[in-house]
């Protein structure tokens, strides 16, 4: 019985891609399963843990709570897109391995995620802020007082150059920076 | 923060961290095997039924479904598997004993194709009466959860009571006869609470030539290629176990779940199959014992503990897994750390139909230390006697066999407690509304162990590590990294951990107990030793020295005359033209004690001091942890950065058991709580406002360097240190966990119990 598809468009970590998905397929199952991008990782798929988190045209959001289709026309940052394509890591990459905020590394996709948005809206984040932007991303290996570290390490050094946006909060998220160009985030 | 070149003592960069920060971390979910087919559960949804007939008609003409697994495509008798008993089916037959026990595999092309067939599956099923507590299990009338002729020698088998576990010395009754004693009797409850890796677990077979490959995320792939290969009764060397590094794993991945149907599905099919569970079908899975108990305890004037009384009822699941040995060995140390001539102690393991309990961090010793902890901060309430004097005044001191015949306290533990009493600031004052409790734990380590290491030392000085201990985020996978650095003198980047391959790398019995670093550890060390061995004999060859005057040690050649060679230049020169390399082989082995209760006495004791300073917000119930102070005696640090992350881990996980999390059933024992909305962990929103984690290091261990084991003491202490300074700031005795917001309200409510006595305001 052929499912009935759909094509949409993403720009996923600075590359243009149409595919057809289908539309009760959520943009993790697009990511993991069509792109194979399996850094953004499948937990709970309500929401709860954080462990799915990606930017959406810089929002923060929960992979696993995200149709596909609404996707259409996005810009999509995944875990794979944080370091430069030469392979150098991005400084809140390098952070979390120089302060240890990596235990088992399962939920470490979402958390860069999340501390990547947080240090858009936030770039010198106080740890109440750094509390709060991290709330959604569930830890059990509980290397919180790590990762909150390796967020400050980051915002001691540059924090990614967001075009010129602004930070705004939202109801959904925290933003990372409207538009991420065909080359990705510069940082 | 140390030094961070690798060495012995710093704290270098994860190895492997790169992938882990980066997305290319390939966990089980994130493989790709050609040809997949994918499965799904088929469960019912009551505690307890009896299954009267599965029809899979509907599922299999649907499109995609190649097959609905069930009871009656099995081997007869249905094959069962267990690393105590072997008590637990493949697949349900005849009836189910716990939600999610399931009774059918459905295997289709796509995931969404399996989760359809699953749901068209028909089972008709009659509800049976379940029992979900202690009392209930141990009713008159209650239904039996295990079939006798499972034990047929048992005397128990026709009561829920699996197995009773004594440990006895000194004469209670006399003890508590004696005058002017004063004695607290108190009951305490430890609820369910699930492992919640935030990998859900994962599975996958393949037929692979003669015989079977496995992927799980499991902790002990030679466990697990035992148990299939007695399933399958395939030789050991035709089961062939991959295991990636567990996303998590905490104890709740130690032992084989749904591997063996998996298995049994992929042979049929001639095909890949796999298996993904969903975060609610793994809260099914996998979860702690809960725990009543009862402890009596008596104490003279002067502070010293006269004798305990103990009993735990320890609720485990349906089938035994390994819960009947974390219901003995956790309860074994129940009388704690200190020197107490009189003890009673017994211990039970009670069958009922709830999730299979396991293995999880503290293996047993939580749930007790809880009750046994909080009872001697009563005590000391009533004395008058201040909680770290009463404790210090019982301490075993290093040497002193405080368990007798047990491996006798191998820590200056009074280092640890004194540490945390000054970080807290015990004798300053507590600030306006705030409460300080502090509480001891430990735990027994390893009782037998058997662990292989080959390490291959390369033709350009570097190396590669085989370990088969399972890396699950505890770091395993760089500190043998260190050890062989430092013995081989290589760079830290030069050296490569292999594991999560039972076709390639050696035989390691388990990662569990906080084992690795003592006994993996000592493999490795003993195979770098193996190579030094051969590396003097090449240096002595190449100086034309005796090996007497030629030493290799700490990753350096030394000669007799003081000159001193790098080994890649012995090496170099040693292997010659035809290159090669070196190969050392390690073991460490641990051997069962015949007549002791745990088969062994412990490698190590994992000692903490935890103490809490806290503060209950009357009109909620809401407790603020101000300060959470860890001291865990490791012996010797050899990552501290490490150390620290397990040792804050551990803590922030008891902080779970300790406030938040519980499962919460139903009248007809269904978990009513499936899933992360409901279901709490830690969150950064939960932490204490300072956490502060110290080690003790005395290298007084048993592992690398003076090493033990410790990723699991900081979770033994955090229930009666924080209940007690909620004690300390409201006057309020609370002794059910978990110390919700609602529960401490209520209290509050109730106020003090009558005769306790006030708090600090």
């Amino acid at each position: 019985m052929p499912q009935t598809t759909l094509p949409i468009q993403l720009t996923v970590n600075g590359t243009r891609r149409r595919i057809a998905v289908a539309p009760h397929h959520t943009l993790l199952e697009v990511l993991r399963e069509d792109l194979r991008l399996t850094g953004s990782k499948e937990c709970c798929l309500v929401g709860e843990c954080g462990a799915c988190t990606v930017l959406v045209d810089g929002w923060s959001v929960d992979a696993c709570l995200v149709l596909a289709v609404e996707a259409d026309g996005a810009d999509v940052l995944t875990v794979e897109g944080l370091a430069s394509p030469d392979g150098r890591l991005a400084p809140i990459q390098a952070a979390f391995l120089d302060q240890g905020g990596v235990q088992c590394g399962f939920c470490i996709p979402g958390q860069l995620m999340s501390a990547h948005a947080l240090l858009a809206e936030h770039p010198h984040p106080t740890r109440a802020e750094i509390e709060e932007g991290m709330a959604g991303n569930l830890c059990r290996c509980a290397c919180y007082e790590q990762i909150f570290a390796a967020i400050g390490q980051a915002a001691a050094g540059d924090a990614p150059d967001l075009g010129g946006l602004g930070a705004g909060a939202h109801a959904g998220g925290a933003r990372a920076g409207a538009k991420t160009s065909a080359e990705g985030l510069d940082q | 923060m140390s030094a961070r070149d690798g060495t012995i003592g710093s704290s270098p960069n994860r190895v492997g961290g790169i992938d882990r920060v980066t997305g290319a971390q390939r966990y089980l979910a994130d493989l790709s095997v050609a040809d997949a087919l994918h499965a799904k559960l088929v469960t019912v949804p009551v505690a307890h039924a009896r299954i009267d007939r599965i029809d899979g008609s509907a599922a299999l003409a649907l499109p995609g479904v190649r097959l609905v697994l069930t009871a009656d495509d099995l081997p007869q008798p249905m094959p069962r598997f267990g690393p105590q008993n072997v008590d637990r089916p493949v697949l349900a037959t005849g009836e189910t004993k716990y939600q999610g026990d399931p009774v059918a595999l459905v295997v289709a092309d796509t995931k969404e194709e399996a989760e359809a067939g699953a749901a068209a599956v028909r089972v008709d099923y009659e509800a049976l009466p379940a029992v979900f507590t202690v009392a209930g299990a141990l009713a008159a009338d209650a239904p039996l959860v295990q079939d006798p002729s499972l034990r047929p020698k048992d005397p128990r088998r026709e009561t829920n009571v699996l197995n009773e576990h004594v440990v006895a010395w000194g004469d209670v009754e006399a003890a508590a006869a004696e005058h002017g004693l004063t004695i607290v009797e108190r009951r305490y409850t430890f609820p369910m609470v699930t492992h919640f890796a935030i990998e859900p677990h994962a599975f996958m077979a393949a037929p692979d030539g003669d015989g079977v490959a496995v992927w799980s995320t499991i902790q002990h792939p030679n466990w697990l290629q035992k148990t299939i290969a007695g399933l399958t009764r395939l030789p050991l060397s035709r089961v062939r176990v991959y295991a990636p590094d567990p996303g998590g794993a905490f104890g709740g991945k130690q032992h084989a779940k749904y591997e063996p149907a998996v298995v049994f599905a992929a042979l049929r099919l001639g095909r890949p199959v796999r298996l993904v569970l969903t975060l609610e079908e793994t809260f099914q899975a996998v979860r702690r014992a809960s725990c009543e108990a009862r402890v009596r305890t008596g104490f003279t004037s002067d502070g010293r503990i006269a004798f305990h009384d103990i009993e735990a009822d320890y609720l485990i699941g349906a089938y035994t897994d390994i819960a009947d040995r974390v219901v003995g060995k956790g309860s074994y140390p129940a009388a704690g750390p200190y020197n107490v001539p009189a003890v009673r102690i017994v211990a039970r393991a009670i069958l009922s139909h709830t999730v299979p309990s396991t293995a999880f961090r503290g293996f047993g010793n939580p749930q007790i230390n809880w009750a046994v902890e909080s009872t001697i901060d009563e005590g000391a309430r009533e004395l008058g006697i201040d909680a770290v004097a009463v404790r210090l005044r019982n301490l075993a001191r290093k040497g002193d066999r405080f368990i007798p015949f047990d491996t006798p306290c191998d820590g200056e533990w009074e280092q640890a407690v004194r540490k945390a009493a000054e970080l807290i600031g015990w004798d300053q004052p507590c600030p306006p509304g705030h409460g300080r409790g502090i509480a001891l734990g430990i735990k027994s380590g390893p009782t037998t162990g058997l662990s292989y290491s080959i390490v291959r030392l390369l033709a350009d000085g570097s190396a590669v590590v085989y370990a088969g201990t399972s890396d699950m985020g505890q770091g395993a996978r760089t500190v043998f990294a260190q050890i062989a650095a430092h013995e081989l003198g290589a760079p830290l980047d030069w050296v490569t951990v292999a594991m999560g391959d039972t076709a390639l790398v050696p035989y390691d019995q388990q990662t569990s107990a906080s084992r690795s670093t003592v006994l993996m550890g000592n493999a490795v060390l003993a195979a770098c030793r193996d190579i030094q061995a051969k590396l003097r004999t090449m240096a002595a060859a190449q100086q034309g020295l005796d090996e007497a005057d030629v030493t290799v040690a700490d990753g350096l050649v030394r000669l007799a005359s003081g000159r001193e060679l790098p080994i890649r230049e012995v090496l170099t020169a040693g292997l010659g033209k035809l290159g090669g390399e070196i190969t050392g082989l390690g073991e460490m082995r641990k051997e069962a004690e015949a007549g002791h209760p745990l088969s062994g006495a412990p490698a190590f004791f994992e000692f903490n001091c935890t103490a809490i300073e806290a503060e209950v917000d009357a009109d909620t119930g809401d407790v603020t942890i101000h300060r959470h102070v860890t001291v865990s005696d490791v012996g010797k640090a050899l990552n501290p950065l490490q150390v620290r992350m397990q040792d804050e881990g551990a803590a922030i996980m008891g902080l779970g058991h300790t406030l938040m999390e519980h499962y919460i059933f139903d009248e007809e024992g269904r978990i009513r709580n499936l899933g992360a909305i409901d279901y709490r962990i830690p969150t950064s929103m939960d932490l204490p406002r300072e956490l502060r984690s110290e080690a003790v290091e005395n290298a007084d261990g048993p592992g690398p360097y003076g090493s033990k084991g410790m990723s699991e003491g900081a979770l033994l202490c955090v229930a009666p240190a924080a209940a007690a300074a909620i004690r300390d700031a409201t006057g309020v005795a609370i002794r059910d966990l978990p110390l919700t917001p609602e529960r401490v309200w209520r209290a509050l409510q109730a106020g003090p119990v009558p005769g306790d006595a006030e708090g600090r305001r």
